[in-house]
This record gives structure tokens, C-alpha cells and sequence, in this order.
């Protein structure tokens, strides 16, 4: 947020700051609620859960902001918004139905599988932007810089839940894990406001896994 | 079952970000030429090789690193990691896909030797700066 802030970049990626404003906010909270209940109380798992629902909702948003630089040329941000918002229903409708048995802490359970649900969903429609940016020969090198560290995000997390659901033994460990990969994001962002200017370019060609 | 589609998908999408953004942080580095002088130290001097990319990393350690680049060397070494085992199992029996590792091993090297000019300008510019001190 700083170096976007001090890159003039701000207000361009408006979405992308207000998540990271969040971000800072839902740390200060979670530490505040840390220090009074503890980390094994109620309180901090309900205020945990729900507030990385809301950041992964926001996240969602951020994602449908880089849709809406890529297709801005084709006016096509109205359909962008539609399609995000019924795609965001219909992943609660599907975590709705898949929590509806349990009928102890149905809400809870809801919030936990909406957040893992939509940073599946986040990571297929970050794919389907990298192939329209491929596709559509995008050359901003700040922006494809933007897609790809979000891209590596969502795939780490929703590895790491997939994985804490095979194994639930084990989900301490892939808890901590989550909170390590949790600085991809803010580091690989600072670095591509920080580093790439707004009208860098570079050849799309370039940055296929095979070469085109 | 759904959990471990999942983890499958997540998985792969993860390499083929990876990848991507390893090659963007290559790209930026390809086309800067490199000085007579880093060529003579690397021997890169008609195009870089995949065997030169432990020799250049070598080198590049010798060298007080800048915080900007130190992350990006990283990536770019766990991305050279991993094209020496694609190299090594799948790619040993597809020729197309030796000769795209191969390439690919070769533009790491290539952006090693850039890291490396730009921390011998980094190492002259604190040396000047310590002796107008």
C-alpha cells in the first residue's frame, strides 16, 4: 500500500489497496483478540474465521479489479461486475449445501467452507485472466506481475486447505504453513509497484511455460 | 475425493504461475547487454549455457548482494532447480522438451550474469562512496 501509495499507483488499483488496508486492519484485531481471549479461546477462532471470510470476499473483489484493467479496452467492466456477483452467490449456495447437514455451528461451518471454496474459485478465474492476457497479447508489465503473484497465492492456498482436509490430523501444521505463505502476496506486490513502473512492457511471448 | 481434485489442480496452476513468474522476472533481464567485463569473468560471451549457472552463482556470492536483487535470485534459482529434475526424468525422453529446458537453463545463467553486473556496479558504487567518506 506504501509503495503504491508512493508509486502514485494508488488509486489505480484502488481494490488491491482497500485489500491490503483490510488486511492490516483484520492483523490489529486478530492480535487484539489474540491478546485477551487467547489463542485457544472461542472468541479468536470465530473473530480468525470470519475475518478471513471477509478478507477472501475482498480478495474476490480485487481479483474482479484486474479483470476489469484487462478487459477495460472492451467496455466490459458492467458484465465483469454481474458475472463476479453471481459467481460469488453461487459459490455460497454451493457451501451452503455442502454444510446444511451439520446443524451444530451451521453459520461457523458456512463462513469456514465459503472462504476455502472461494480461493478455489479465485484461483480458476486467476488462470482464466492469464490465459486472456496471453491471449490477448497484454504487455503492462506491472499488471501481469499483479496476476501472477496472486495467481501463485490463491494456488498455495488452496493447495494447503486441500491438503488440511486429506489430512486433519494435521491441520496445526498446515495453519502455521498458511501463515508463512501469507507474505507472498504483500512482498511480490510491493515489488511490482515498487520496481515496475505503470508503463513498463514486456513481450507476453515471453512469459508462456512453453514457448510460443 | 473432492479434496484431493483439488490439491491436484492447485498444484499444477501453482507450477504454471510459478514458471510464469520466474520467466517475467527473466524477461526483464534478457535483452541488457552484458559488459566486456562480466563476459570475460562468466566466459558468456556468444550466448550463456546452462552449465554456466552454477559458475555465474559462484561468482554471484562472492559479491555483497543488494536487498533488491536478493529474491529474486532465489526464485530464479528454485526455478533452475526445478527445470534440472524436469530435465533429468520427463525431458530425457522428449527432445522438444530437452531442447525448451535446455533454453530455459540458459536464460537463468543469462540472468545471473546481468545480477552479477549489476553487484559489481553495486560493490564500486559503496566503494566509492567509502572512500568520499
Amino acid at each position: 500500500m506504501v509503495c503504491a501509495l508512493t508509486k502514485g499507483a494508488f488509486r489505480r488499483y484502488l481494490f488491491l489497496n482497500l485489500y491490503m488496508i483490510a488486511s492490516v486492519v483484520v492483523s490489529l484485531g486478530r492480535y487484539q483478540v489474540l491478546e485477551h481471549s487467547g489463542y485457544t479461546s472461542a472468541a479468536y477462532l470465530y473473530f480468525y474465521y470470519y475475518s478471513d471470510a471477509v478478507l477472501t470476499i475482498l480478495l474476490y473483489f480485487a481479483l474482479t479489479s484486474l479483470y476489469a484493467h484487462v478487459f477495460g479496452e472492451m467496455h466490459a467492466n458492467r458484465y465483469v461486475r454481474l458475472g463476479a456477483v453471481v459467481l460469488l452467490a453461487g459459490t455460497a449456495v454451493f457451501s451452503y449445501a455442502v454444510v446444511q447437514q451439520s446443524s451444530a455451528r451451521m453459520m461457523t461451518h458456512f463462513v469456514v467452507e465459503l472462504s476455502q471454496n472461494l480461493y478455489f474459485v479465485g484461483l480458476i478465474l486467476t488462470y482464466l485472466l492469464w490465459g486472456a492476457i496471453m491471449k490477448m497479447r497484454e504487455t503492462r508489465a506491472q499488471l501481469v506481475q499483479l496476476v501472477l503473484s496472486l495467481g501463485v497465492y490463491f494456488s498455495l492456498f488452496a493447495a494447503t486447505y486441500a491438503l488440511r482436509n486429506l489430512y486433519p490430523s494435521m491441520s496445526s501444521v498446515f495453519m502455521s504453513l498458511l501463515q508463512v505463505f501469507g507474505f507472498v502476496l504483500p512482498l511480490a506486490w510491493a515489488y511490482a509497484f515498487w520496481k515496475l513502473s505503470s508503463d513498463q512492457l514486456m513481450s507476453p511471448a515471453r512469459l508462456a511455460a512453453v514457448s510460443r | 475425493m473432492m479434496a484431493g481434485i483439488i490439491f491436484v489442480c492447485s498444484v499444477t496452476f501453482l507450477l504454471q504461475f510459478f514458471v510464469s513468474y520466474c520467466r517475467s522476472l527473466i524477461a526483464a533481464s534478457a535483452k541488457q547487454p552484458l559488459s566486456r567485463e562480466v563476459q570475460d569473468v562468466t566466459g558468456i560471451s556468444d550466448g550463456a549455457s546452462g552449465d554456466d549457472f552454477a559458475r555465474v552463482l559462484q561468482l554471484l556470492h562472492l559479491c555483497p548482494d543488494s536487498p533488491e536483487d536478493r529474491t529474486r535470485v532465489r526464485a530464479i534459482g528454485a526455478y533452475f532447480g526445478m527445470l534440472n529434475v524436469f530435465r533429468s526424468t520427463v525431458a530425457k525422453f522428449t527432445p522438444a522438451l530437452r531442447a525448451w529446458t535446455d533454453f530455459e537453463r540458459a536464460q537463468c545463467a543469462y540472468f545471473a550474469a546481468v545480477a552479477l553486473e549489476r553487484r559489481i556496479a553495486f560493490s564500486r558504487d559503496m566503494l566509492a562512496e567509502q572512500m568520499d567518506s
